[in-house]
């Protein structure tokens, strides 16, 4: 035990000696370190320092952190998620008529009585910068929560520092398997449908439309993502016996694909799937449509960019076939997407698309989740949200998967709607069927996830 | 094994390819065998052009209007970034200039980004460029097959600016030997204005060329960037047959491998390009000695 009197100070004593003044000081400073570890056991909960807890929980505001992409191929839907990110803190600081009808937020005053404070950082579609900002986010800001995406590698980095440092991060678009598959992490939890659900969903669509038996050329993104839906896409339309006539591989972000292009036109194939994503699949669709493919071809876009029947037009989507996570229309089927729709719309002045849906039905079901653990105490929420509780979303029901952290979801499938079939400016897309996630979930020993324990 | 018809029609794309990093290289090799200039925000002129092309088209429907703005706007901004800015960093390091061109790269595109959005645009292909064309061996998209063109006229008053000139014999001797122009009493710095000015037009123009087969993006121009500093590695620093040469073969090698194995196609020229600057530092065409 230090001794935190000097040999000459006595209760009355109010001469400093310099080395008195030094003991004193030492000993301030050791009991300062053990100070909190006194102190907290005597708490109510015993709960230890973890990630950014309590530290980031302590005062009437918190802080989530938003890594999206601003620029880059992604930007788009970047800037889409960003809308859909600052709506569902609203909402979730002052009440909706959403938030009114989930139990758990129905008093609308933040999260545990705590406002959210949140800021976004670029990750310009690239896992550094993302990296970068996050740590800040979490360094400085003292973030309980992370969120954001799109690209699958920025996801994927994201994933690991938020395991890395203790904070949950919840991944708003991210399509690669990889994400709840081998790169799996107990701190982080993806809400978008995975390559795998898309591709199973979709092709009994394609094979009931365009028939059995089908050469399909891939232009394919060569990255986690790209390599993902290929694979995916390859198993589920093999069994309608679809074969591969050519893969394409160019890198994120080409903006010539004349060559690739090239190659799949010679290929003799029936159908041309597109896996690119963002401006790679509008320059490489504009390109096609050069080249003479989608007059010769079907087109199939397994994940559809959310900007990308506005940015190419009717003319040329109308009578594409594939998925996106979500489209507006949906509103039809799910009443609390009908109020999303309306109060996005009211604000920014255009109908959302999936890349602010995800992020804003994520917000929710991670508040939900903290109310019920009743803490943001990270492993307690992460219990919270493996529960297989059923938030009532916009979405309908959904819950998230506790072995790999994958969000049961619906997967709707969906056909572009040529000029003359659209009732309204935004109207792109007509939704075939919603297949309901449990349909195509990957049977968990084939994801190749192996989630870390909670306490590592 | 590919077939002579698929061959043949890769090959015709990289000559398409080449002959539009041709044009963006030779505005790049001008400005760094005149200036020494190392211009990273040439990526960005291009954008711009692209952006230029945009905009024009939106309100008139003539393809050659939008070029010949295209060009004049690039060619005018390139004179007032020369006087600006770039004329202050002639004395100053490499570095220095490495910068001050980076820095306004990264200003043009974030200020595309903030007028136009990130959303990508589409700039509809001339009434004379719709269709495919048989080429015999294959079917070519028309517009593609137009741009050789186009990019080749351009080229070619570049060559007779160059070459047939009197200005254009300041501006090749500036680039033999900057001190020894200024010494024998020619006003170099003034050369140096049109050199820069002309080497953004000529990205910009590429830009014009480039926006109907494009998704328009303020990104759009950084892949070119770097296939263009390949391109004057390969023909040689501040050469313009050199500028040409190289983007004939980067287009060629980037659309042969894809035949091959596209994942290796970008990988592939900047193999090509080490394998120049062992064999052949100074670059296929470039002059011994240059900076």
């Amino acid at each position: 035990m230090p001794r935190l009197i000097s040999s000459r100070n006595q209760i009355g004593d109010i001469s400093l000696s310099r080395r008195s003044l030094m003991k004193a000081g030492i000993g301030a400073t050791v009991a300062g370190i053990f100070l909190p570890y006194a102190t907290s056991s005597g708490w109510a909960k015993d709960y230890p320092e973890l990630g950014t807890f309590p530290a980031g929980a302590k005062g009437s505001t918190i802080f989530v952190g938003g890594v999206m992409p601003l620029t880059g191929p992604y930007s788009s839907s970047g800037k889409d998620m960003r809308l859909g990110f600052e709506l569902a803190i609203d909402h979730l600081n002052d009440g909706s008529r959403i938030t009114e009808r989930i139990p758990t937020l129905k008093n609308g005053k933040g999260v545990l009585g705590k406002r959210i404070e949140f800021q976004v950082a670029d990750s310009e579609t690239k896992p550094d910068p993302a990296v970068q900002s996050a740590t800040r986010y979490i360094r400085d800001n003292k973030a309980v929560m992370l969120t954001g995406g799109v690209s699958s590698a920025v996801s994927i980095a994201l994933e690991e520092l938020g395991q890395r440092e203790h904070v949950i991060f919840m991944v708003a678009n991210s399509g690669s398997n990889d994400t709840t598959g081998k790169d799996c992490q107990r701190y982080g939890f993806r809400s978008q449908l995975s390559a795998y659900m898309a591709s199973k969903a979709l092709a009994p669509v394609l094979a009931k439309e365009f028939g059995r038996d089908r050469k399909v050329a891939y232009l394919v993104p060569d990255y986690t993502y790209g390599h993902s839906i290929y694979d995916s896409m390859k198993e589920f339309t093999g069994k309608e016996g679809w074969t591969v006539a050519t893969e394409q591989l160019a890198p994120l972000g080409t903006t010539d694909f004349s060559s690739y292009l090239l190659n799949i036109a010679n290929s003799g194939a029936d159908v041309f799937a597109n896996l690119a994503f963002g401006a790679d699949a509008d320059a490489s669709t504009k390109q096609a449509q050069q080249f003479g493919i989608l007059t010769k071809m079907k087109y199939v876009v397994p994940n559809i960019s959310q900007f990308q029947a506005k940015e190419l037009g009717p003319e040329i989507m109308g009578g594409t076939y594939g998925t996106q996570a979500w489209w507006w229309t949906e509103a039809d089927t799910y009443p609390l997407a009908k109020l999303f729709v309306e109060d996005f719309e009211k604000k920014n002045h255009y109908k959302p698309r999936w890349g602010a849906s995800e992020i804003y039905l994520q917000m929710l079901v991670w508040a939900d989740a903290v109310e019920r653990a009743g803490t943001f105490y990270p492993i307690d929420v992460i219990k919270a949200l493996e529960s297989g509780h059923k938030v009532d979303s916009i979405y309908g029901e959904v819950w998230y998967r506790a072995g790999d952290h994958q969000m049961v979801r619906p997967v709707p499938v969906m056909v572009g709607k040529k000029p003359n079939e659209m009732k309204g400016p935004e109207d792109f897309y007509r939704i075939v069927e919603i297949v309901p996630g449990e349909q195509v979930m990957p049977p968990l020993d084939e994801t190749g996830c192996h989630l870390q324990p909670y306490e590592t | 094994m590919p077939t002579l018809s698929q061959f043949l029609s890769q090959a015709f794309n990289g000559i398409a390819l080449g002959s539009l990093l041709a044009l963006i290289a030779c505005g790049l090799t001008i400005i760094l065998g005149t200036l020494g200039v190392l211009n990273f925000a040439h990526g960005a002129m291009f954008m711009l052009g692209a952006y230029v092309a945009f905009v024009v088209l939106s309100h008139v429907d003539s393809f050659a209007a939008a070029l010949a703005l295209g060009a004049l706007a690039l060619l005018f901004f390139g004179l007032v970034i020369e006087r600006g800015l770039i004329r202050f960093y002639y004395d100053r390091p490499h570095e220095d200039q490495i910068l001050v061109t980076f820095g306004l790269g990264i200003m043009m595109v974030e200020a595309v980004r903030h007028v136009f959005g990130g959303e990508s645009q589409r700039v509809p292909i001339p009434s004379w460029g719709r269709g495919i064309v048989n080429l015999h061996f294959f079917y070519y998209p028309l517009y593609r097959v137009e741009t050789i063109g186009i990019a080749t006229l351009i080229l070619l008053g570049f060559y007779l600016l160059l070459y047939r000139t009197r200005i254009g014999l300041v501006v090749r001797a500036g680039i033999e030997d900057p001190l020894m122009v200024e010494l024998l009493g020619t006003h170099v710095r003034r050369a140096f204005m049109v050199v820069f000015s002309l080497g953004t037009m000529a990205a910009g123009s590429a830009g014009v060329i480039y926006a109907p087969l494009a998704a328009i993006i303020p990104n759009m121009g950084e892949a070119f960037l770097v296939q263009c500093f390949v391109v004057v590695v390969i023909g040689g620093l501040g050469s313009f047959p050199g500028a040409i040469v190289g983007g004939i073969i980067v287009g060629e090698i980037l659309s042969l491998t894809t035949l091959i194995n596209p994942a290796y196609a970008e990988a592939a020229i900047y193999a090509v390009m080490t394998l120049v600057l062992i064999v052949r530092p100074r670059g296929l065409l470039g002059a011994v000695g240059r900076a």
